[in-house]
């Protein structure tokens, strides 16, 4: 293999990764403060596709504008899951708000079936992202430095939320203990809203950037790269946003450069991905970032 | 003044407090003893909001609180720092006290404030940076009370706060509680070491399961026969 090919599958791998990571980030949010796995996550993914589609085809909006109004109003979808399937069940044992989490995936996924039609569906993409570029040997798709640039811009305001304002000591009080946080005078309804309206917003902008990738929209696209990148973040390490970003990264490498390097193997790089990860969590169960916590009585 | 009417707590099918009424003064030192499951921790997460499922009347200077949430609680002046400390131990020790004002948004205030407590409590300006989960039982204990003094309150509950510390510390807490009720806060107290409760304490209750059985000054109940024989180890 060159050295420019090789750059080439790097920057594939990042592009990968980093779609995993945005997902992950939103799974590991709502587990670190609730404990609730939110199989919805993947029908968000794809709503934030459908919705850009949306924007373009039916309002003619500009795509960049059709990009942040999908992402807006996807956080606002995430928000509602919350309200109306999750928060009724805050003091329920865990399993009902899991079984909840399972019917809105459904529900969404039906929903999307109906008003989008199941028929895949083509998607814009701007001509600039798909005109490559040649740095010496090396082509370079503007889309695979565009995608991991846009991630790790939108990754930097979510540590900074999480880490210097007010309402992210919130989440990061609430994720260790909510009825303290409660007496304290945290809102912590208020809060975790929020922190399923950033998860959603993350995982709306990458399914719109995988859209920009593998440029076919179906109801049910967000399944595989939902269940992957929920994955990445039991690797990780579940709760921890680092751990998250690591597990998505660590998954897009993997996938990426089995196929590079043993091309002949590429039907089975799902196959190795997993061997790798289940390998991760033999040697350390609670994931790379992960620490061992006890579970909340 | 805190006025509690006819409290009824229920969990599941459990009567929890059969009703009680107690009176809390503004200014003053007052104590809830009694043994375990006695109903002391329900009257504190009742009056915070924390237990919904209740009946009577809780009122805080001619307003009726008993069905705010906790966080209106807060906002109304009266705060609890619960059993077991509860600090949270992966936050720093500032962090920890900006989280007690966070139902406040008046900037100069909380920092004034945090001087404050840290000249309150020394040892939590030289630890500021620290993590919580790294203090020693003690100094938590500090922190919980500094934590729940930054949300500006009129009314400070404390849930066992000597529970689990060693003698000289158990002094240093019931200090603390002296100090702050003489910069104003009013206290209510809730302990096992009835013996140190009551000798700070302007007025104690005695809870025995769910009923109030016995009350006075501190004083008078220090030298209580009944309250000697079940309590102070007569």
């Amino acid at each position: 293999m060159t050295l420019a090919t090789f750059i080439q599958h790097f920057l594939n791998s990042l592009t990968l990764g980093s779609l995993y990571a945005l997902i992950a980030i939103g799974y590991t949010m709502v587990y670190g403060i609730l404990r609730l796995i939110n199989f919805a996550h993947s029908e968000i993914f794809m709503l934030g596709a459908y919705f850009v589609f949306w924007g373009i085809t039916l309002f003619h909006l500009p795509w960049a504008a059709a990009m942040v109004v999908s992402i807006i109003s996807v956080a606002g979808i995430g928000i509602l899951v919350d309200r109306v399937a999750y928060r009724p069940l805050r003091d329920a044992p865990r399993i009902s708000a899991l079984i909840s989490a399972i019917g809105v995936s459904f529900f969404l996924q039906n929903v999307a079936i109906v008003f989008f039609q199941a028929i895949p569906r083509q998607v814009y993409r701007p001509q600039w992202l798909e005109q490559p570029m040649l740095w010496g040997d090396v082509r370079v798709l503007p889309l695979t430095l565009f995608v991991p640039l846009l991630s790790f811009c939108l990754m930097m305001v979510l540590v900074y939320i999480v880490y210097h304002t007010k309402a992210g000591l919130g989440m990061r009080a609430i994720s260790k203990d909510i009825e303290t946080s409660y007496l304290m005078g945290v809102p912590v309804n208020k809060v975790i809203a929020l922190t399923f309206g950033i998860g959603s917003a993350l995982a709306a902008a990458s399914g719109i950037m995988w859209a920009l990738r593998y440029p076919q929209l179906q109801p049910i696209m967000g399944a595989i790269p939902g269940f992957k990148a929920f994955i990445a973040a039991v690797v990780g390490g579940i709760g921890s946003i680092q751990g998250a970003v690591i597990g998505g990264l660590l998954l897009g490498f993997i996938e990426i450069m089995t196929v590079a390097f043993f091309p002949d193997l590429a039907g089975y790089r799902d196959a190795f991905a997993f061997i790798l990860l289940i390998c991760v969590l033999l040697i350390k169960p609670t994931g790379i970032m992960g620490v061992k916590t006890e579970d909340k009585v | 003044m805190l006025k509690i009417s006819d409290l009824h707590v229920y969990y599941g099918g459990i009567h929890a407090l059969k009703g009680i009424s107690l009176d809390v003064p503004t200014g003053q030192i007052v104590t809830l003893i009694g043994a375990n499951g006695a109903g002391k921790s329900s009257t504190l997460r009742a009056i915070s909001g924390l237990i919904k499922n209740k009946k009577g009347t809780i009122v805080y200077n001619d307003r009726d609180i008993t069905t705010l949430d906790p966080v209106e609680i807060v906002k109304s002046g009266i705060v609890m720092s619960p059993e077991g400390r509860r600090i949270f131990p992966h936050l720093s020790v500032t962090e920890n006290l900006y989280l007690g004002a966070f139902s406040r948004s008046d900037k100069d205030g909380i920092e004034r404030d945090k001087e404050w407590v840290f000249d309150l409590f020394p040892r939590m300006r030289e630890r500021q940076n620290q993590k919580g989960g790294t203090l020693s039982g003690g100094e938590q204990q500090m922190l919980a009370v500094a934590r729940a003094l930054m949300s500006a309150p009129d009314v400070v509950m404390l849930d066992e706060p000597s529970l689990g510390l060693a003698p000289l510390l158990v002094r240093d807490v019931f200090e603390i509680i002296k100090v702050i009720n003489a910069q104003g806060k009013t206290v209510v107290l809730v302990e096992q070491n009835a013996f140190a409760a009551l000798k700070v304490a302007h007025h104690a209750y005695v809870l025995e399961t769910g009923v109030i059985v016995l009350q006075g000054t501190g004083e008078e109940l220090l030298n209580d026969e009944r309250v000697i024989q079940a309590y102070l180890g007569g």
